[in-house]
């Protein structure tokens, strides 16, 4: 069954890292969804983390891939397990119009936060779990979205 | 010292000796410094395209990394194609390019290319040099990644201020820090335990092996294990030569233009034992019915490999070497059975075969019989890309390992000649065989100067058969006799749709290969007929030096067996022969 899997691969902090990775996943054929690099705690190591469509056949094939770059340190395939907090960002500009308080409730409930307000539009931004964002995004499209973006899914093991 | 200095230092302490490439403007004071050393012998090769598949020729031949040194730009840019090869088929090479000045990176400078860029997706790992205080540690680096592991190409490029530039406490480092990069060299335990257990179990009991027994030396242990277990095994392009062709239990080369026996093993046994090879589909054919009946055990130093195409039961990672000598010791010994019995039949119920009628013309798999019988016992033979090479895998008696050079998972036409020229550079006493055909020795045949230039010995055979033989053989077959530009001697007063050469044949013959040979300063003979056959083979054989020897062969012959593209692999067509 194709599937979403959020992948976080650890790296080397290496000239060109980035480049490998999403090389590899076009030259073999592998569609991105999102991908987030970023330093850690450490600053020889950066954290990749990758969002794939594929069969869990198809995405080990690309982890081992993966793997095998000599810049990377370690794979992980996180999309069955339990124990990580997976958190996106997303900043989302809606059109003010007059329906501004029901906005305004929303925001409050989704315990967002609205970061500016101009005569046309209200700018807010949301941070949490993929679904709860996919859920903000449904309820505020009624009220007409200029645009919004998405940062992309990172995580962290609770251990 | 400077870059340069420094680079060539650390080519003596990692045991360079030879070296193949093509100057160029960023790349002068590397050649200053090179000039200068005595161990390293530099050969100029006539493209860049020759140096690298030299350097991986010789890696082929000595298991040793084969390096090169090109300029910029285009130089860099001639490279891809040989450095694709050596990825391909595993080979440790690493190709040293020199690049533009550091500042001026990215501004389309002359001879400016993005070297990493192009390289990146075809070698296993690449380095632009950013300062010079990486340079030793960069090059450890370099030559430890192409050879350890799965081998495989690394390309090094070196801006010219970097090689100009000067590093007071040069230190050349003894080991390198990767931490993502530990090859698993010892299979696991369990795993090995497992797949003894298997084969004790399996009644149809099939060894299947590449190119990982011939780059991790394992040929002693597989031959040592087949003796001990009478399985029977079928071993790839890549892996000819691991155990001798006359071995009762060798059951030939499986595939596409596999034996019979071989093909017919892979699909009838109930244990498929792979070593070091990748299920590529030039032999798998359709995976759908690959081996269906078999639980599947894949030994690979390469985790990305199992359960790539076919899904695996039993997995060992590891070293070839290292995991068949521990098999060894926990497999049982095992008797030829009924199994034994059933493959030895189709062996010689399909034997390999080819007609040579004494007044037609010559046919190629005869050249390459004759070949087999005239040359020396420790002979390389390079083979290029095409039908000659598949009758080169069938026809030659393979005798060890590291002694037939091929050009398998990419393909590259134009890789024989300068291929056996690295074998040559390595191995000045052994004899080196070039077969190619007319179509793929053009592709690099700017390489006969080096030869001569150098008295590098290659005995180069070309099949000329007028034809790019193995595309022709596809269209007579697939394509309605279509033969379109694959003539090599079709011009604009033949007819548009030739069916082939009849009696009314316009074509030209050309290129003459013997003034081709002579005009380059090497031997060059002919044969046209089956009694000369023997008679230039002895003579170029026996003569020092390059030589190039021509065999106008039959231009339709085809090669079988052959399975069609996407077929199941006891599907095969095995021709009129």
């Amino acid at each position: 069954m194709e599937d979403k899997h959020t992948i976080i691969i650890t790296v080397a902090n290496r000239v060109g890292v980035l480049a490998r990775i999403t090389g590899l996943l076009s030259a073999r054929g592998y569609n991105i969804e999102s991908i987030i690099a970023a330093p850690t705690e450490n600053p020889d190591i950066y954290k990749v983390h990758l969002v794939v469509h594929g069969t869990d056949e198809k995405v080990e094939q690309v982890a081992k891939q993966l793997n095998k770059l000599v810049d990377t340190i370690k794979i992980q395939d996180i999309s069955h397990k339990r124990n990580y907090i997976v958190r996106e960002f997303i900043l989302i500009k809606v059109n003010a119009g007059n329906a501004r308080s029901e906005i305004f409730e929303l925001v409050d409930v989704f315990r967002a936060k609205v970061v500016d307000v101009t005569k046309n539009h209200i700018i807010i931004d949301l941070s949490g779990p993929s679904h709860k964002i996919e859920r903000f995004i449904e309820l505020l499209r009624p009220y007409g979205i200029h645009e919004f973006v998405r940062s992309g899914k990172v995580a962290v093991s609770e251990n | 010292m400077t870059g340069a200095e420094i680079l060539i230092d650390a080519l003596k302490k990692e045991g360079v000796d030879v070296m193949f490439g093509y100057p160029g403007g960023v790349v002068i004071p590397i050649f200053d410094v090179l000039n200068r050393t005595r161990e390293i012998r530099f050969i100029l090769t006539r493209h860049e395209q020759g140096a690298t598949h030299a350097a991986d020729g010789y890696a082929r031949a000595t298991g040793k990394v084969g390096v090169c040194l090109v300029t910029s730009g285009p130089g860099a840019t001639n490279t891809v194609t040989g450095i694709a090869n050596a990825q391909l088929d595993s080979i440790p090479i690493v190709v040293i390019s020199g690049q533009v000045r550091s500042p001026v990176i990215g501004t389309d400078a002359f001879q400016e290319a993005d070297v990493v860029g192009l390289t990146r997706s075809i070698c296993k790992h690449n380095y632009l040099v950013q300062n010079i205080e990486e340079l030793p540690r960069i090059i450890k680096e370099a030559f430890h990644i192409a050879s350890t592991g799965r081998p495989g190409p690394v390309s090094l490029d070196i801006p010219a201020d970097i090689i100009n530039a000067s590093l007071k406490n040069y230190m050349y480092p003894k080991t390198v820090d990767l931490v993502g990069y530990k090859p698993t060299l010892k299979g696991n335990a369990r795993q090995i335990e497992r797949l003894a257990h298997a084969i004790a179990n399996a009644k149809r009991p099939l060894l299947y092996t590449g190119g990982g027994i011939i780059s991790s030396n394992a040929s002693p242990e597989l031959v040592k294990f087949i003796n001990k277990t009478n399985i029977p095994v079928v071993i790839t392009l890549m892996g000819l030569g691991s155990v001798p062709a006359d071995h009762q239990l060798f059951l030939g080369m499986p595939g596409m233009h596999g034996r019979v026996a071989a093909n017919y093993a892979l699909m009838q046994c109930d244990l498929l034992v792979a070593v070091g090879t990748r299920f590529d589909d030039r032999v798998t054919g359709n995976l759908q019915t690959f081996a269906k009946q078999a639980i599947v055990a894949h030994v690979d130093i390469d985790p990305a490999e199992i359960s790539k195409n076919v899904k695996t039961d039993i997995p060992v990672v590891g070293d070839a070497k290292n995991v068949l000598a521990e098999l060894i010791q926990k497999v049982a010994a095992r008797k030829p059975d009924e199994w034994n019995k059933t493959v030895n039949e189709w062996k010689t119920k399909h034997p390999l075969a080819y007609k040579q009628e004494k007044d037609g013309p010559i046919v190629p798999q005869y050249v390459i019989d004759r070949i087999s019988h005239l040359m020396k016992d420790d002979a390389i033979l390079v083979t290029d890309v095409g039908q000659h090479q598949m009758w080169s895998a069938l026809f030659l008696r393979h005798r060890q390992p590291r002694s037939f050079l091929s050009s398998g998972g990419l393909g590259t036409m134009g890789f024989g000649l300068p291929a056996a020229m690295g074998a040559a550079m390595a191995f000045p006493k052994r004899q080196v065989i070039d077969i190619s055909g007319d179509g793929s020795i053009q592709m690099n045949i700017q390489e006969l100067a080096t030869c001569a230039v150098n008295r590098i010995p290659v005995k180069i055979v070309v099949l000329n058969n007028g034809y790019l033989g193995m595309v022709r053989q596809w269209q007579q077959l697939f394509w309605k006799e279509n033969y379109a530009s694959t003539c090599l001697r079709q011009g604009p007063q033949c007819p548009p749709q030739c069916k082939g050469p009849g009696k009314k044949c316009k074509g030209v013959y050309w290129p003459d290969f013997v003034k081709v040979a002579e005009a380059n300063g090497l031997l060059g003979l002919r044969a046209e007929k089956p009694s000369d056959v023997d008679k230039v083979l002895k003579q170029g054989f026996k003569t020092k030096g390059p030589v190039l020897m021509e065999f106008v062969v039959k231009s339709m012959e085809n090669v079988y067996p052959m399975v069609p593209a996407g077929k199941s692999i006891n599907e095969i067509i095995t021709g009129d022969a």
